[in-house]
């Protein structure tokens, strides 16, 4: 339960038992895109949080149980919105292609 | 305060990159952020070091301001363009930290640092150099600022307007899911308080909406204008945005920022907290 999967981001010094994690890659073409912005909306599709992309594309959110989506923003690209289910105590990895 | 009188648009920005008094100052909740990259000519301010006392909870005094912003090369009569990562929430914060301390002309980038990127404009990460200045600050302007006894006094009273997210604000979460949730505060918010999450100010690219959608916002949320108004968030920096649309773009009379929101009142022993997506009583 507690290991991101190969390439994604460590989760040293996450309580992830505490933790319903959501987190990936945003890439184009397989690239990694170090500059989108990641938005995470509610059920609702209200926003909750963003964070911009690291140098190598990753991102990650602390969310609750349930129904999200990550939208994607990102330079001469047209957002992407993708849905994940977080549950306390687990890790959703999910890669995005813009 | 009006739009055109607080607000300029990254094609101002661009167009007044070597006007020497015009001060670019860049604000991020990530505060190495302008070390990777930042617009030409800007200076950094680290909202954690710079403008907060590194032993009690709270701002740094007047003199202290006085000698960050003499250090940094900031002129009383300078103007002053802040702009930051989280869609301004640190910028907008910084404004009204100027404004508190009396900054005549202070404007924010519209859309922040998000804008600037996704329209692939120019970032840099050379160091400018501004020669020092004699800056004098004014004694805090009380007007904008809101304590903790006020705002318990304001539960039923006032306009409260929490800007939290809508499942912080139930108490479903305890911080901006960006962030790990174990905090020590109670979860919930204020009685009484409206949830106006300061994201339904902000288009998608981070710039704010218009005039009219805002006062839509604003009125369909039941927020009466004829009464004070005080904003809250978490730790004061989202409902400074709030603070921004209301006072300075909508021209509300009396609006406070509680920049001790729910960190401080959620720890508070013996005041009231409700849970839950309704209001809740007096």
């Amino acid at each position: 339960m507690c290991g991101a999967t190969e390439g994604g981001l460590s989760l040293d010094g996450i309580d992830v038992k505490k933790e319903a994690i959501v987190q990936g890659r945003v890439e184009r073409a397989g690239d990694p895109v170090g500059n989108a912005y990641v938005r995470l909306l509610d059920r609702t599709g209200e926003f909750t949080a963003e964070v911009p992309t690291s140098a190598s594309g990753h991102f990650r959110f602390f969310a609750g149980d349930g129904e999200w989506t990550l939208r994607t923003l990102a330079p001469k690209a047209d957002p992407v919105d993708k849905k994940v289910i977080a549950s306390v105590g687990s890790v959703a990895e999910v890669v995005v292609s813009i | 305060m009006t739009r055109e009188n607080s607000l300029v648009t990254a094609q101002w920005v661009e167009e007044h990159l070597a006007d020497p008094k015009v001060v670019l100052i860049e604000v991020d909740e990530d505060t190495t952020a302008y070390d990777k990259g930042h617009i030409r000519g800007a200076i950094k301010l680290d909202w954690t070091t710079d403008l907060q006392d590194q032993v009690r909870r709270d701002f740094v005094d007047k003199q202290q301001f006085e000698a960050l912003l003499s250090e940094r090369g900031v002129a009383n009569d300078d103007t002053v363009v802040l702009y930051g990562g989280n869609n301004n929430w640190f910028a907008a914060y910084a404004y009204w930290y100027f404004k508190l301390y009396g900054h005549q002309d202070v404007k924010l980038l519209d859309g922040g640092r998000k804008k600037w990127e996704l329209d692939s404009r120019e970032l840099t990460d050379e160091l400018p150099s501004r020669a020092g200045t004699s800056y004098t600050a004014q004694e805090q302007d009380r007007s904008i600022r809101a304590f903790r006894d006020e705002t318990v006094e304001a539960i039923g009273v006032k306009n409260l307007v929490d800007v939290r997210s809508p499942d912080e604000y139930a108490g479903r979460l305890l911080a901006p899911a960006h962030l790990p949730q174990e905090q020590a505060q109670r979860a919930g918010h204020v009685p009484t308080s409206i949830n106006v999450p300061w994201s339904k100010a902000a288009n998608d690219d981070g710039t704010f909406k218009s005039d009219d959608e805002l006062k839509a916002l604003y009125g369909e949320a039941g927020l009466d204008d004829s009464k004070e108004t005080i904003a809250l968030c978490r730790i004061g920096e989202r409902s400074s945005h709030t603070w921004f649309v209301l006072k300075e773009l909508l021209g509300h009379q009396s609006v406070k920022n509680y920049d001790g929101s729910w960190t401080e009142y959620g720890s508070l022993v013996g005041v009231p907290v409700a849970v839950g997506d309704e209001p809740g009583e007096a």
